[in-house]
């Protein structure tokens, strides 16, 4: 498994990576962790002409609470310095369960959080979480600095809002210190991706949800907050006749992936089964 | 005496491996070598109309662009099958041309179409795209029962109904008169899946030619380079075989995959030839799935006839096998002399019959692949008997145990004759059973699994008690049933000056550790330190021919030549030891590796006469110098080593997910040359097995294109999905070999698909599940229990 030939870079500052990618002739491609470029390129499926390693960009590579009182994730930061986090421990445990069943351990050492959201697998970890954490991507590119409401930047399967050039430089995720919350996979077995990941994030006392929010990715060809099944829990006490109304609410006409190893039918069934044991473990007790 | 053989000595090879001093096929760099690309069929069946090799031949670092019909110019055969196994009315079997690159047609996804050689393999790949090849695509089958159906695509025009033979063996009568008078009939209809080996190192070969001498030498990932060599030279090319050396090295894993003469091996011989440079060809792992010959892939209904109390009265088989696009190597027996003798198992039914349609389908050749035969055999006995004791309310252990063939040594009890032609040589099968229930506290289970039903909880303990035939195996018995190769195999020993000893042996070690286990049995037949023994193995030109290793045959075959050497070294030796103590030989004890002058002190040790035998100055007058002998031991009959497994599952019948809980095994191997290295080959077989259940499948779609050819579909059994396994051991010796040793190899592969399959079957038992098609994925557990809550 060898890929096309291609022309190397590497970029130590995010202005050096943005302009090697303008003077690249034909396609530049960014490379964070690599674990879906790379196996992708070896197929060939992918095929830049020219390849942009911006691992050295140590300014990309941070984990802290920025003024405004969220936290700030640098892209580069891996999904094992994620899963460790305290600060991510402390204000927005949902990222770092997410993290810690992403793939497996080398996948976790190499894999990037920016680098994960910029490809958008639909059986990727991250996208339901920040979706649930209402996060703010901040991209970079030869335009300037953007930010973007996560549910904007995520479009479809493979599809994000990053223009051409654009790197992500930054995930912002508020803080919900004091906030229920979980994040619960059904994973393929080859490939370790979610066929189901569904993540709940609940303001709650108690049993007494202030506000809830779920989130899945897997199901569809995008990550999706299931408002049908947030509504149903919404202001109300939690109790198991509600948690099953919530599941039987949820995944409700959405399109659903389908293959040989779990049809669309099983998926939106183990995504409402999943929902429920999921809710019944946050509010257990 | 023994110092080393039955303990657990560390394998000496694997400093090398962890180490990354091994050395593979892809390691090798030979001068002016030069890299092969074989662009392969992206279509199941089509007609090749047109090859258009301009703009590749003329790319950058391109040498050569060569196609079947540059290959037809040359003179180079088609791969030749080794199993010839007739129609049952006597018609010869289909042996439809195999090409080693296709000319007109492909007639499965990957098969060679065209080969680019490139002075880089990155050039060779980059050519390969601008080739341009104009297919007409042609309806495809890949089922192969709907490919023995009328109108059904043929895959070869003269191979009717897609057939290449239809088998039987037992006795149809007798087994129908059964029946006739059976209480009951259990039946069940279950595929065994196709597979896809994947060994961790892929596949490789390097073609080198020397003008010079006229020799030619192929480095290739084999199983058994000596066979490779006379399929090559005889068969394929036309060489002549002494001018040919084929080498095998370090080799990481094969599980029989790496048993059969592949296209690429003539491929780079072919061009290294052609091009008077060395051609080297590295399988990319996308490759590997496509061109690696499969395993298993049948389609089979069993039914089992029985009395009311139990008691087994006949077995009826239909099964088919599929072969896939052509005849591999050894394809033909798998399905038949290694799958159709073994229905018997370890119980006593006095009526067998089974019959086996082989077909052609338009997908990747199949062959064996560890168990070959056996664990499909396993697999649907194990499945029907468990069927039937839950039909009669019977605990599965108990109704294995009221059919046990009773204990038998082969000495003073004879061997067991079966109603499918083998004898098997001992057994003791309640034993090894009531070893297991015992080891895996059963009845606590039973007891422990009632109670979480009622928390709704669902466990499920699956049996398996196999027996397989291996040792492979008595030349004029596989002659005679159609193989085309004897299957002795060989040892040289070789004693240095110095008493330092190399053995070379015809057997390959691929994973198995024999650098370490047949050390063992030299070091303390001779006397001598572990370290003072080498084997060597997988060069024709150092190695006497031997047949490989495959079927669990190197111990008991390999091993038992080896013994036959050693024996010829220590009675020479005995003779100049005579001479050097001026005693009669029948005064001299052999202990801890010096001669004894019986009743004194007065000794010689083997390096002593190790010397002796090669500064002959003080002499036995009518002897040679030297010490070195050679042995060719050809079995007297295949072993049967045999045992019991235990699998523990807990089933979320909610989702459909399986988890092994625990999981037991009880084997009998026989006389054990290392214990460790024999309860890794179990592990491994196991979690190979569990694979089959729950997680591996080649899954063909029905245009033939392969939608589980990457590791991201493709699911092998990860250490993270496994309990530590409990293993032991019972000891049956084999009666016929010097060693007493039954093989280890495939056991564990055997047995734990079907006692995997017998767990989630009997995990499932509240809700009606009979049974759950492999693997066993949720989806499929789920749907199981779905369709049964609606028929109930």
């Amino acid at each position: 498994m060898f890929p096309a030939s291609f022309d190397y870079r590497v970029a130590e500052s995010i202005d050096e990576a943005i302009s090697l990618y303008q003077s690249a002739d034909g396609e530049a491609r960014y490379l964070a962790g690599g674990h879906s470029l790379i196996p992708a390129m070896k197929l060939r499926l992918a095929r830049p002409s020219r390849l942009i390693d911006i691992r050295p960009i140590e300014q990309l590579r941070y984990i802290r609470v920025g003024d405004d009182g969220a936290v700030h994730i640098g892209s580069l930061t891996t999904h094992a310095e994620i899963a460790a986090s305290d600060v991510i421990a402390q204000h927005a445990p949902l990222l770092a369960q997410a993290a810690k069943v992403i793939g497996d351990v080398q996948v976790r050492n190499m894999g990037t959080i920016g680098g994960s959201l910029a490809h958008n697998d639909p059986g990727a970890d991250y996208p339901a979480a920040v979706l649930a954490l209402e996060a703010t991507i901040t991209v970079q590119g030869p335009n300037g600095t953007r930010r973007i409401a996560a549910a904007d930047f995520l479009k479809d399967m493979y599809e994000t809002a990053l223009e051409p050039g654009e790197i992500i430089v930054d995930v912002a995720v508020p803080s919900y210190s004091g906030w229920k919350s979980t994040y619960v996979k059904f994973f393929h077995p080859a490939s370790r991706y979610a066929v189901v990941g569904v993540a709940i994030l609940a303001n709650a006392d108690g049993n007494q949800v202030q506000d809830i929010r779920i989130a899945y990715n897997g199901v569809a060809s995008c990550a999706f907050r299931d408002t049908a099944a947030e509504n149903v829990l919404k202001g109300t006490t939690v109790t198991d006749t509600a948690i099953a109304e919530a599941a039987n609410a949820a995944l409700n006409g959405v399109d659903a992936l389908s293959d040989h190893f779990a049809s669309a039918e099983f998926r939106k069934h183990i995504g409402r089964v999943y929902l429920k044991r999921a809710l019944q473990g946050l509010f257990a007790g | 005496m023994t110092t080393y053989v039955g303990k657990p000595v560390r394998r000496v090879e694997d400093h090398r491996f962890i180490t990354g001093r091994g050395r593979y096929v892809d390691d090798i760099k030979l001068p002016g070598m030069v890299y092969a690309y074989i662009v392969r069929s992206p279509y199941a069946h089509a007609k090749i109309v047109s090859i258009d090799t301009s703009q590749a031949s003329t790319a950058p670092g391109v040498i050569a662009v060569l196609t079947g019909k540059d290959l037809e110019a040359d003179g180079i055969g088609g791969l030749p099958c080794g199993w010839q196994v007739n129609f049952r009315d006597g018609t010869q079997m289909k042996e439809p041309r195999h090409p080693v690159i296709a000319v007109d047609k492909v007639r499965h996804v990957g098969e060679p179409v065209a080969v680019i050689i490139a002075e880089t393999r990155e050039q060779a790949k980059d050519a390969a795209e601008l080739l341009t090849i104009e297919y007409e695509e042609l309806p495809a089958v890949v089922d192969p029962q709907k490919a023995v159906e009328d109108g059904a695509p043929l895959v070869h025009d003269d191979a009717p109904r897609n057939l290449a033979f239809d088998w039987e063996i037992g006795d149809k009568a007798k087994t129908e008169a059964a029946f006739q008078e059976a209480d009951r009939i259990v039946e069940l209809e279950l595929e065994n899946q196709r597979l896809v080996p994947n060994a961790i190192e892929p596949r490789a070969a390097i073609g080198d030619y020397n003008p010079g001498t006229d020799h030619t030498t192929l480095y290739t990932t084999s199983q058994n380079p000596h066979l490779i060599r006379l399929l090559l030279c005889a068969f394929v090319m036309g060489l002549p075989e002494h001018k040919v050396r084929v080498v095998s090295p370090d080799v990481g894993g094969g599980f029989g995959s790496k048993i059969f003469h592949y296209n690429e091996e003539v491929i780079v011989t072919w061009a290294a030839r052609k091009l008077k440079r060395p051609v080297k060809w590295t399988a990319e792992r996308s490759e590997s799935f496509v061109s690696d010959r499969h395993g298993r892939d049948h389609r089979t209904k069993v039914q089992l006839a029985l009395k009311n109390d139990g008691t087994f009265l006949g077995l009826k088989v239909q099964t088919y096998a599929n072969l896939g696009a052509y005849l591999s190597t050894f394809a033909p027996a798998i399905p038949t002399y290694l799958y159709g003798t073994l229905l018997q198992g370890v119980y006593t039914t006095p009526a067998i019959y089974c019959e086996v349609y082989g077909v052609f389908t338009h997908t990747v050749p199949v062959d064996a692949y560890r168990g070959a035969g056996r664990p499909e055999a396993t697999y649907l006995l194990e499945r029907i008997v468990d069927l039937a004791a839950r039909e009669l309310n019977m605990d599965p252990a108990d109704i294995r145990k009221k059919n046990f063939i009773p204990p038998f040594d082969g000495i003073e009890q004879p061997g067991y004759q079966t109603q499918v032609a083998l004898q098997y040589d001992s057994g003791n099968y309640e034993a090894a059973l009531n070893r297991l229930l015992e080891m895996a506290n059963y009845s606590e289970w039973r007891r422990k699994q009632q109670e979480l039903r009622s928390q709704g909880r669902y466990i499920g303990l699956g049996l398996a008690a196999y027996i397989e035939a291996c040792g492979i195996a008595p030349s004029a018995v596989v002659g005679a049933l159609g193989a085309r190769a004897g299957l002795y195999d060989s040892a040289t020993v070789r004693v240095h000056p110095t008493g330092k000893v190399s053995v070379y042996v015809g057997v390959h070690a691929h994973g198995q550790g024999h650098e370490t286990t047949f050390a063992q049995i030299v070091a303390d037949k001779l006397g001598i330190a572990l370290e003072d023994v080498e084997i060597v193995h997988g060069d024709t030109a150092e190695i006497p021919f031997g047949m490989g290793t495959y079927g669990s045959r190197s111990l008991a075959v390999g091993g038992s030549a080896m013994v036959r050497a050693l024996d010829k070294i220590l009675e020479k030796a005995t003779k100049i030891a005579a001479h050097l103590l001026e005693a009669p030989e029948s005064d001299l004890e052999f202990r801890e590796g010096k001669w004894y002058v019986k009743g004194t002190e007065k000794s010689i040790s083997f390096p002593e006469v190790a010397l002796a035998a090669y500064v002959p100055h003080n002499y036995p007058p009518d002897l040679e110098p030297g010490l070195e002998a050679e042995s060719f031991y050809d079995p007297k009959n295949f072993t049967f080593p045999f045992g019991a497994h235990l699998a523990v599952v807990e089933v979320d019948p909610e989702t459909g997910e399986v988890k092994l809980l625990d999981y037991y095994a009880v084997d009998d191997f026989g006389n054990v040359v290392n214990p460790l290295v024999v309860e890794g080959q179990v592990h491994g077989g196991i979690v190979q097995g569990v694979g089959q259940a729950l997680y591996e499948e080649a899954r063909y779609d029905e245009n033939g294109q392969l939608l589980t050819g990457t590791f991201l579909e493709y699911a092998m059994p990860r250490a993270d999905e496994f309990p530590m396994f409990k293993v032991d051991h019972t000891v049956t010796p084999c009666p016929h070999n010097p060693l007493g040793a039954k093989g280890a190899g495939e056991t564990g592969t055997i047995a734990a698909t079907a006692a995997v399959a017998n767990a989630v079957a009997d995990a499932l038992q509240p809700f009606g599940v009979k049974h759950v098609p492999m693997p066993m994925t949720p989806q499929r557990v789920w749907t199981a229990i779905q369709a049964s809550q609606q028929v109930s």
